[in-house]
């Protein structure tokens, strides 16, 4: 924890760092809910074309895939958080 | 060696272990006994948190109910691993930010309001009460089968077990303990079906089997399973068959409510620091997903291995008779999960779908008078063994691993409720003064008393305990995720808006949960019969959560307009549980 840091964290910074975790969060969101009840559920017909092991993209989805997704999402948040942390100086 | 002689060493055992442990994790304040004194490693923590989180029915019915249905119930599967990915960017760092040790103290503190948490301390007990009688009474279940005990004394060792850790160790003794848990069950859960899926695909990751070559009919798996299921009149497997909206409302519902449970949040309070929450909750998910990835392979392969043992000569042709049923099938008879009934008197055994009128035609001209064999899907995890003729040691460890997941599941339950007692209602409310020592005392206390509550109810199911997704995850989805989020989120939700939001989510799913299922699910009080055609745009009373939460987001968003804006220092609450420095520092920097 520099001084430099102890600066940079007013009021503007912390609110970019808010902002920029908010939009994080939304695109993930996105992928989240594409997955699951995107690919999974709601678009399983317009997938139906694609075959995998015996049955179609959906239903891989529906049963493994999304759970495979949220796992790297979780992560690649967590990194990409670690590295904005470091950014506007709000680590730990 | 016997096989009742080697159950009884296998969980004996594991049983030394976790009380081992308890003497070696005391707690000896009350940050040790809320939030293991926030010193757990976030891969220790996402191994107890897989713990935590899978209970008895993960272990033993998750794997049946996907067996059943097929893909219609994929729903569980996506919706209690979801939730993991909101627990980790809306709620678990910042919650972990804000330092203290429970979920409804967080809600009073935000919303500077006693009422709302104790609104909250409602849901909490509510919610988890629920849950943990369902795991009290798998330890009797469990201990009934496998130890050949009553239920009654099942439930009592395992409440001494519970209580042993939990009373001395609070959070910290949980933790290791589930740790040691998470290894039992995930060891028993994988092994059969690593077995089964080489002997049905000749794959070694049942993940991979699923999508596999069925090696006998050399026909992929599911396109095998789908045949054999739709010619004994079932529908398929892998085709769709509920309405769209409720699988994705029943998703949605099952997501929040994992997220919004405080028995899984508070396990993220026990990490260093917040950035450790996130990776945590990957940890956590990582975890979940060994058990959650095998748990549908497990499910279709242990369809597929019924139906071809029984029907051997062709889906429509006359079953194997009664005489030459398969060893398993005769040890599972005695535990009555397993029923024969020769309604057609020929000695054969017929199992198919006698519901379905399409199907009665080739049943009549068969000569069947209905299906003769009822099946409870435990069976597909508990049976797995024995079906794949493993050694018994392995039959032994899904023994031990069936109960650890049960009691891991409600010492983390027990401990949510204890410390909703302790520090919300004695602490926050009824003794501000109390003392350290006071306070930890008063938080072993609860936690004797609510195991003694519990193994009580474990032992006198009432109504509502078979309603553990409708209420505890109605409940949480509906009433606390939205507030918890609101409150990181919005710095315009204040104290009134908040209330409003938890009790109209709460009231508004509670009602609809009771309409179909009977007022505080007393039998016969139902206004409406609970079946597709009578729900309100066919969303079932287990979907109804997500809806509540949408009330309970707009409830708090009119309400907090038209009231005053939160002082000032609430904010300033708002804006420092947003950024992770100074979690552990703020005042001696």
């Amino acid at each position: 924890m520099t001084k430099g840091g102890q600066a940079l964290s007013g009021e503007k910074s912390t609110t970019a760092y808010w902002s920029a975790n908010v939009r994080l969060i939304l695109w993930n969101l996105v992928i989240w809910a594409l997955v699951s009840f995107g690919f999974g559920i709601v678009l399983r017909p317009m997938l139906s074309g694609i075959a995998i092991g015996g049955t179609d993209l959906g239903f891989w989805f529906a049963q493994q895939g999304s759970i495979f997704v949220f796992l790297v999402q979780i992560f690649v948040y967590a990194l990409m958080m670690n590295k904005l942390d470091a950014e506007y100086g709000v680590e730990e | 060696m016997d096989q009742y002689t080697l159950n009884l060493l296998v969980v004996g055992a594991s049983f030394a272990l976790y009380i081992g442990i308890a003497i070696w994790a005391r707690a000896g304040s009350t940050s040790e006994f809320y939030a293991a004194g926030r010193g757990v490693h976030p891969v220790m923590n996402g191994m107890a948190t897989g713990a935590d989180w899978m209970s008895a029915a993960s272990f033993i019915s998750m794997a049946g109910l996907i067996s059943a249905v097929g893909y219609d119930n994929s729903t569980y599967l996506m919706g209690w691993t979801g939730g993991y990915v909101l627990l980790a960017m809306l709620l678990a760092p910042y919650l972990r930010k804000f330092g203290k040790y429970t979920v409804p103290e967080f809600i009073g503190d935000r919303f500077y309001s006693n009422t709302a948490r104790m609104v909250a301390v409602i849901c909490l007990i509510v919610a988890s009460v629920t849950y943990v009688i369902g795991q009290m009474t798998g330890v009797g279940v469990a201990f009934a089968r496998f130890l050949e005990v009553d239920k009654a004394t099942g439930l009592y060792i395992g409440a001494t077990i519970v209580f042993m850790y939990a009373v001395l160790g609070g959070m910290k003794g949980i933790t290791y303990t589930q740790v040691a848990q998470y290894c039992v069950l995930i060891l028993a859960y994988s092994i059969p079906a690593i077995f089964i899926s080489l002997q049905l695909t000749g794959s070694f990751l049942p993940q991979v089997g699923l999508f596999s070559e069925h090696t006998a009919s050399a026909q992929p798996l599911l396109v095998k399973l789908d045949q054999i299921v739709t010619d004994l009149g079932f529908a398929s497997y892998t085709g769709h068959h509920q309405s769209t909206l409720n699988m994705v409302l029943f998703t949605m519902s099952l997501m929040i409510g994992t997220a919004g449970l405080p028995h899984v949040i508070v396990r993220f309070f026990t990490v260093p620091k917040v950035a450790d929450a996130r990776f945590s909750a990957g940890w956590a998910l990582v975890f979940i997903a060994l058990l959650y990835t095998t748990a549908p392979a497990v499910g279709a392969m242990a369809r597929l291995n019924l139906l071809n043992t029984i029907s051997d000569n062709g889906a429509q042709a006359d079953g194997i008779t009664y005489e030459a049923r398969p060893d398993w099938m005769k040890n599972w008879e005695v535990t009555g999960l397993l029923k024969f009934e020769d309604k057609n008197g020929d000695g054969r055994i017929q199992y198919y779908n006698d519901k379905s009128e399409a199907f009665k035609a080739t049943a009549e001209a068969n000569g069947w008078a209905g299906s003769e064999l009822t099946v409870n899907n435990d069976i597909m995890v508990l049976a797995n063994p024995e079906i794949a003729n493993l050694p018994g040691w392995v039959v032994a460890l899904v023994a031990a691993g069936g109960l650890a997941a049960a009691l891991s599941t409600a010492a983390g339950l027990l401990l949510a409720i204890s410390s909703a007692i302790s520090h919300d209602v004695i602490k926050g409310s009824l003794n501000p003064g109390i003392s350290e020592k006071g306070e930890l005392l008063a938080a072993r206390i609860s936690m004797g008393v609510a195991i003694v509550v519990a193994t009580y109810l474990g032992l006198n199911p009432p109504g509502f305990a078979a309603q553990t997704v409708a209420l505890a995850f109605g409940i949480a989805a509906a009433s606390l995720f939205p507030v918890l989020m609101m409150g990181i989120f919005s710095k315009r939700i204040n104290n009134a808006g908040a209330v409003a939001g938890m009790l109209s989510g709460l009231i508004f799913t509670l009602v609809y949960i009771f309409v179909y299922k009977g007022w505080f699910f007393i039998p016969e009080t139902n206004q409406l019969p609970d079946n597709a055609a009578n729900w309100v745009f066919g969303i079932s009373p287990l979907s109804i959560g997500t809806v509540g939460a949408l009330v309970n987001f707009g409830a708090a968003y009119l309400v907090s307009s038209m009231t005053k804006e939160p002082p000032v220092e609430i904010q300033t609450l708002v804006e420092s549980v947003r950024v992770p420095r100074g979690a552990n520092k703020a005042v001696a920097h």
